[in-house]
């Protein structure tokens, strides 16, 4: 089963229609906190996506020397590592956005999108395999969280990041930049996205219908000339 | 009186999921009935009450002492873990039901941001002993407080007509807004 899935599947399937954040709802408190700007929204992604990439690498090439009992200690260790990394990097070369982001860069290490995906595919898959699927829900998250900042900081300061994109004469929404608005705001995205897949769904229902009416009228037209 | 304020600021001004997002992963799957959403509180409480403590005193007589801050967030997770270990064969001895009730969430605490969040606030603000136990209390409290709130009104609505595409996580989390933009209304009562 496991090779009937294409490598290129391995890695779409993160950027939508598994999307962590808004389908499978992990990571939250990163998504939520974050994301007044969608710089930082960039950023938090972008640091994510590196100590996901990195620790899957590691966990699914030594997965056959981690006993079961202590496996999840062991991931986290290996997590904490690399968050270890990301952070003394971003201090010493971005430390302005170091500083916004605060203590949510640490809090990678608990992130629960980065261990679920060691534990559900890591652990069970190969190398190449586990960086294509880490790379791809890397990417739903950077998707995620530049939309969710992008709209809260348009909203809520009329720029993106950093340029005016709102007319001078609109009122920023204060809100939106506070946390009441991260909730809302994402709370509307999902709707909005559960909203699409189940028209998609019902599409598809509708077009199988029809498709399964066809036939039975064929049969019933073979029927007749008989 | 600085102690009750740092008590009262972690618990009700600057709760730690409403203001914080820490610990949203169980605010949003545990909140489902007002027991399990509050014994899962009182079990974070206590993780995060042991936690203050313990990391403080590792992070004071360990790692400042032999220069290894850099190994903060390895040690306090693993400590964090080992904690979240013990309170599950805690529970799992005393009390049966609750242990039954709070199922596969006990380990679940482990990953609740909120308690790694508490330890590492408590080194950045360079809170004392005494004041990082206060803290680690008011933010247990604070979680206790807006899960339960957060039960109580999603067994309400589970007798609500929401529409389809809110079912789930957004309306969660549009309770969730609605709630903090209550909570908001604290922020005046301490300048802090």
């Amino acid at each position: 089963m496991k090779k009937s899935v294409s490598l290129v599947k391995e890695y779409t399937k993160g950027v939508w229609e598994n999307n962590p954040v808004l389908i499978q709802v992990l990571g939250m408190c990163p998504a939520l906190a974050v994301t007044v700007s969608a710089i930082n929204g960039i950023a938090m992604a972008l640091a994510t996506t590196f100590v996901l990439l990195f620790s899957s690498i590691i966990i699914s090439s030594i997965r056959k020397l981690i006993p079961a009992q202590v496996r999840i200690a062991s991931y986290i260790l290996i997590i904490a590592t690399f968050v270890t990394i990301v952070d003394l990097v971003m201090k010493a070369q971005f430390p302005e956005l170091s500083k916004s982001l605060g203590p949510y860069i640490p809090l990678i290490v608990v992130n629960c999108l980065i261990l679920g995906r060691q534990e559900a595919f890591s652990s069970k898959n190969g190398i190449f395999r586990s960086a294509l699927d880490s790379l791809g829900m890397g990417t739903g998250f950077l998707i995620a969280l530049f939309m969710l900042g992008g709209i809260r900081e348009i909203i809520g300061t009329k720029t993106l990041l950093g340029y005016q994109v709102m007319p001078e004469a609109f009122e920023p929404w204060l809100i939106m930049i506070l946390p009441a608005g991260a909730f809302l705001t994402l709370g509307l995205m999902m709707a909005y996205f559960n909203s699409l897949s189940i028209k998609k769904k019902e599409k598809e229902q509708t077009s199988l219908v029809a498709k399964y009416q066809n036939l039975k009228n064929n049969i019933s037209i073979n029927e007749e000339d008989k | 009186m600085e102690l009750l304020l740092i008590f009262f600021s972690a618990a009700i001004v600057n709760n730690f999921v409403l203001s914080y997002f820490l610990g949203i992963c169980p605010f949003i799957g545990v909140s489902n009935k007002i027991s399990s959403a509050f014994s899962m509180g009182l079990a974070t409480t206590f993780v995060m009450v042991i936690t203050s403590i313990v990391t403080w005193l590792i992070y004071h007589l360990i790692l400042i002492p032999y220069h290894l801050e850099f190994l903060q967030y390895v040690s306090f997770i693993l400590v964090i873990a080992s904690l979240v270990q013990f309170v599950e064969m805690f529970i799992k001895k005393i009390s049966q039901p609750l242990y039954r009730a709070l199922g596969i969430f006990l380990p679940l605490i482990t990953t609740n941001c909120a308690i790694l969040g508490l330890a590492l606030f408590i080194v950045l603000r360079e809170y004392s002993f005494v004041e990082g136990i206060f803290y680690g209390v008011g933010a247990g409290v604070g979680f206790t407080l807006a899960i339960t709130i957060m039960a109580g009104i999603r067994e309400e609505l589970d007798l609500a007509d929401v529409p389809e595409a809110f079912k789930g996580a957004p309306i969660t989390l549009l309770v969730a807004g609605i709630l903090a933009l209550a909570f908001m209304g604290f922020s005046g009562l301490i300048t802090f």
